[in-house]
């Protein structure tokens, strides 16, 4: 597990909260390359792109079609936030797989403070949008009146059930995937099973890959969703 | 997962996930990280992007238009030439039956003279032969006439000639 441990980076124990650490590494590789594909690679604003310039924009309309199509037309607004989230966590994600590099999205740390962020948002926009009005988002109409106080509590419970499973699943996911892979590499040390092995953390890795951009996705998808209650709260 | 070797002292045991002296490192340096993305999306790729978009949607937008515009001017102008095409063959069509006109009027003509031609032309052979048949049958009773009175002479006998004359001249007629 000596993998997921923060350690500073210019030697010494301490880790103060300003301490430049291999957390600190690997986010800022991670802003170098979003900015090489989006700012270096777009520079030359061509109307026929070029491949990363295209690569670029199938980014950009896919995560802008998804803000506009889940959570509605008056969420544009919060594309560059949840475009923000979206690459960051899918090139952490993908950073990560580089042998020897440091995963900063498998840290509850990280994926717990980004899931507190949209829970947050969804809150402050709910209220000020809606005042009061956003706790229709707890009475559910359609359901028999009977009902409706005792499906407010669990929707109250699951409501704040939201920021644990939005950050746990990234977290869980990228974790256990490193471990996986760590473990098939442990068996490789064994002559006998090292054919075995080599071909499991093949396997895994490109399960792994997958797993990246899967969970990116799924944050940013449940980002919207969760926003999209806070812009109509009503069912 | 407590057996597995740590390096970190503070991670001694368990996951280093739940290490929680780290956390205010890892929560600064993410929300560092965040905030120089989100700038450098919302000041310089985000706007530049949509740029690039929206000229090209407008690019395809013109492109489309100027091509209907084409597309019309193709059509408009196939028009013209079927149009100018039927003009052609009616008009061609007048030329030659006005052509035609006259060669039938000319053939007429022809047709006419030639046949008032024929027509003098066979009058004429008719008053020949006519002139011929009555000199023929004037030449026949005078040889009759002739035969007659030599045979008559041949025969010994004696006729006035002009009984003679008038007897060839009944049976001729007879």
């Amino acid at each position: 597990m000596d993998q997921f441990v923060p350690a500073p980076l210019f030697g010494g124990d301490v880790i103060h909260w300003w301490t430049p650490t291999n957390v600190t590494l690997w986010m800022a590789i991670a802003v170098l390359s979003i900015a090489a594909l989006f700012v270096l690679g777009t520079r030359g604003r061509a109307v026929v792109p070029t491949r990363t310039q295209s690569v670029a924009e199938l980014m950009y309309g896919f995560i802008y079609k998804m803000v506009e199509d889940v959570a509605g037309k008056d969420a544009v607004k919060f594309f560059p936030y949840i475009f923000t989230l979206f690459l960051f966590i899918l090139f952490a994600n993908f950073l990560a797989l580089i042998p020897m590099s440091f995963s900063t999205t498998s840290h509850l740390a990280v994926t717990g403070v980004m899931a507190l962020a949209v829970f947050l948002t969804v809150i402050i926009v709910g209220f000020v949008k809606h005042g009061v009005g956003f706790l229709k988002l707890f009475w559910l109409t359609s359901a028999p009146p009977v009902m409706r106080p005792v499906l407010a509590v669990l929707e109250f419970i699951l409501f704040f059930a939201r920021p644990v499973s939005h950050s746990v699943r990234l977290f869980g996911a990228i974790m256990a995937g490193h471990a996986v892979v760590k473990v098939f590499a442990g068996f490789a040390q064994i002559t006998a099973a090292a054919p075995l092995a080599i071909v499991g953390v093949t396997a895994i890795y490109g399960l792994e890959m997958l797993v990246a951009g899967i969970q990116a996705y799924v944050f940013t998808i449940l980002t919207c969703v969760y926003l999209k209650d806070a812009l109509h709260p009503h069912h | 997962m407590a057996t597995e070797p740590t390096g970190g002292e503070e991670a001694a045991t368990g996951l280093p996930q739940l290490d929680f002296s780290t956390f205010p490192n890892q929560i600064f340096w993410l929300l560092v990280t965040l905030v120089v993305i989100y700038l450098i999306l919302d000041r310089i790729a985000l706007p530049r992007i949509a740029s690039v978009l929206a000229e090209r949607q407008g690019t395809i937008t013109n492109d489309i238009a100027a091509a209907e515009e084409l597309k019309m001017k193709a059509a408009e102008a196939e028009k013209a030439y079927e149009k100018a095409l039927a003009d052609a063959r009616a008009e061609a069509q007048e030329i030659a039956a006005k052509a035609r006109a006259e060669i039938q009027e000319d053939l007429d003509a022809a047709i006419a003279k030639a046949d008032a031609e024929i027509a003098a032309r066979s009058a004429e052979s008719e008053k020949k032969i006519a002139e011929i048949r009555e000199g023929a049958d004037a030449a026949v009773v005078e040889v009759a006439k002739d035969t007659a009175a030599a045979l008559v002479a041949a025969l010994g006998g004696t006729g006035s000639a002009a009984a003679i004359e008038s007897a060839v001249e009944r049976k001729t007629k007879g």
